[in-house]
């Protein structure tokens, strides 16, 4: 019983309204961020300067990925069949030689990021994923009586919201390698250090700042700090969406709390528990801001043990550095993103409906057997 | 039978006992988290209200009074007036993440709601396209980035800092699922019936019972621009302090060498991250709901 009007409005097309609305986002994402990922890719094809116009191939490539080998006897000027050369040539090589050096250099500094992003990556991940889990399964628990949930909700969320760059100073001032350090004056007071730490000339700090694993041991720690919370919300929520009839007929049966997270949480959870850990795999591919700013103070450089690998592309590229190598820190892009694509992918695979794939697979057959009975009965169909 | 009884109520008090004892057990390491996560933001509290001398020779629980003296200190003396100044860093933050919020917020309502209301050739494809990219990191493009922005003389300003928030490919995801729930079309109907324009409908009927869903995003955009570092500290080039974000002048702090003063770092710190934290307690009933939406969703 459609009306007129219904039926007048059912015979106009509204499609250009779809195209009209979701041009902006389109027109916004092309100019800011597919036209920069093209540009990232085609720098990391060109030489090493601002304007980057020369065509190099590779060559940015192998000097991030793999080692070249660099003759030192050459690079120093003193090997013998250089005094047959003539002047210029001789200038030439050797320059060649010692600029090999510096593209030694860039494959060293990519190779360390790499190390210390997976490194710190794993150190903040697994305390992480432990403590998140932990604490999920506690506040989910209905037969826990547990005063003040959700204030304890709350508070441990709360580091998440703050500015990375604050909390990295803020640790920066607390560690500090100086009688102003307070983690240094409650290290002196329990004894951890000793000695009268009031002293000018006193050293004896815990180096906290610029020993190789004290720094990653305490970049690590702000990052679970700064994390677990959120993690332990996104756990909580895939918990509270299992059937709650499961736990219940579990703890009839007589199951064990172990037992219950081992057989019922664990398994019901693992979408969720994907879910994050690529996130957390691709997010610990971008650590920047804590691991750039976590340093002594006044002391512009990053921490050697620190340098991630979105450090290493920031640092080659940029302009207040006075480093404008765009083709390294492109190269360096474009690996960071085929790695990401790869961790994607993974997400994607694991994670797609897998009932639905089964019931196509189903559909499938059963057509397959309708054509197999349509012949037997002479092509006729049924 | 009476046996029977006395044993099954003895192990339900058994059992009582047990599970109050490990909410003991538990509030206990729950108390020691929570002295955890606020102890840093504690300290820093208390050492901004103390002065350098005070900071140097022990660690103190209690506030002292120094608080004006480390304020007036960080506005009069020149070496960190030229570093760091609130007023202009809360000013300029304040419009970038205003900006860049409502814009996030606004074109993603109306990016999810022309997929999921209108009918077009493109629909799915351009949706698949929105989830494709969702994943692609800022540290990837940003080389790309920065060289296209000074190419195009953009840098030094703030137009790539809020222009570039129209594109929120997770926003659109999370808006997506929203409507599908809990936006019938038959609304989309009865509006054209009564005579809406298309837009109109968009304006008046979608983006009111779109509300819950924009206020959650609007939320988590507005604390992401806040605290993003990485983009303006590439954009804004040559050192032009009036551009400068508060996170940026946070930077200034830990890179300049003239800040000895520990009272007024601390001060500076905390002058950055209190007002975080004093929205957080205020909104965290929505913050921590909104996670949680959010993990359900994916």
């Amino acid at each position: 019983m459609a009306s007129a009007a219904q039926r007048r409005i059912k015979s106009i097309s509204y499609a250009k309204y779809g195209y009209i609305f979701i041009l902006p986002f389109f027109l916004v994402y092309f100019f800011f961020q597919l036209w920069p990922l093209i540009n990232t890719f085609s720098l990391s094809f060109r030489e090493n300067d601002e304007k980057g116009a020369k065509f190099v191939g590779m060559d940015n490539y192998k000097a991030i990925l793999f080692e070249t080998k660099v003759d030192d006897d050459v690079a120093m000027g003193k090997a013998e069949w250089l005094k047959e050369l003539p002047k210029e040539e001789r200038v030439a090589t050797i320059k060649a030689e010692q600029s090999k050096t510096r593209i030694n250099e860039q494959h060293r500094l990519f190779s360390e990021a790499f190390k210390n992003t997976l490194i710190l990556w794993f150190g903040n991940f697994i305390p992480q994923i432990i403590l998140s889990l932990s604490l999920a399964v506690w506040f989910t628990d209905a037969m826990l009586k547990i005063p003040g949930k959700g204030f304890f909700k709350v508070i441990m969320y709360m580091p998440n919201i703050i500015t990375a760059a604050c909390v990295a100073v803020l640790f920066t001032s607390l560690c500090q390698e100086s009688r102003f350090g307070a983690l240094q004056q409650i290290f002196h007071s329990v004894g951890i250090i000793d000695g009268d730490i009031q002293k000018t000339n006193y050293s004896d700090w815990v180096k906290l700042l610029n020993g190789e694993w004290e720094s990653r041991i305490v970049v690590m720690f702000i990052q679970t700090w700064m994390w677990f919370g959120n993690t332990m919300i996104m756990l909580m929520s895939g918990i509270m969406g299992i059937n709650p009839s499961l736990f219940e007929a579990a703890s009839i049966d007589g199951a064990s709390s172990g037992q219950v997270f081992r057989k019922i949480t664990l398994p019901l959870l693992s979408p969720i528990m994907v879910y994050t850990l690529v996130t957390s795999m691709i997010g610990g591919l971008q650590m920047f801001d804590i691991p750039y700013l976590y340093h002594d103070k006044g002391n512009q450089k990053v921490t050697e043990s620190l340098r991630t690998v979105a450090v290493y592309i920031y640092g080659t590229f940029n302009n207040l550095e006075g480093n404008k190598n765009y083709g390294w820190a492109g190269a360096a892009s474009v690996c960071l993103f085929l790695v990401t694509l790869a961790l994607g992918s993974v997400t994607f695979y694991l994670n797609r409906d897998k009932d639905a794939i089964a019931k196509k697979k189903q559909r499938k057959k059963l057509a397959q057997q309708a054509k197999i009975k349509n012949k037997q009965f002479g092509g006729l169909s049924i | 039978m009476s046996d029977m009884k006395s044993v099954y109520g003895q192990g339900k008090d058994n059992y009582i006992l047990k599970m109050k004892i490990k909410s003991i057990i538990l509030f206990i390491w729950f108390v020691i988290l929570t002295i955890i996560c606020l102890l840093p933001i504690y300290i820093l509290v208390i050492n901004a209200t103390r002065s350098s001398n005070e900071i140097a020779n022990g660690f103190s629980i209690f506030p002292s009074s120094h608080l004006a003296d480390n304020f007036k200190e960080m506005t009069s003396n020149e070496n960190y007036k030229s570093i760091f100044r609130p007023l202009i860093g809360y000013r300029n933050s304040a419009i970038i993440t205003c900006s860049a919020t409502l814009l996030t917020v606004f074109f993603s309502a109306l990016t999810s709601y022309g997929i999921h209301v209108y009918d077009f050739k493109l629909k799915e494809i351009s949706y698949t396209f929105i989830l494709l990219i969702m994943m692609v990191p800022t540290q990837v493009t940003a080389a790309g980035f920065v060289n296209f922005m000074i190419k195009m003389n953009l840098h030094n300003t703030w137009i790539p800092l809020i222009l570039p928030a129209v594109a929120a490919p997770a926003v659109i995801f999370f808006m997506r699922s929203y409507l599908k729930s809990s936006f019938p079309l038959d609304i989309v109907e009865a509006a054209r019936i009564d005579g809406s324009g298309e837009f109109r409908t968009f304006l008046t009927i979608a983006i009111p019972m779109m509300k819950p869903a924009i206020a959650v995003q609007a939320i988590f955009a507005f604390v992401a621009n806040w605290n993003n570092f990485f983009t303006p500290s590439m954009i804004i080039l040559n050192g032009d302090k009036k551009l400068y974000t508060l996170p940026m002048m946070v930077n200034g702090v830990q890179a300049s060498d003239k800040f000895t003063d520990y009272g007024v770092i601390y001060t500076c710190i905390a002058l950055s991250i209190i007002p975080m934290v004093i929205a957080y307690v205020l909104l965290s009933k929505w913050i921590v709901g909104g996670v949680a939406l959010g993990g359900v969703k994916e």
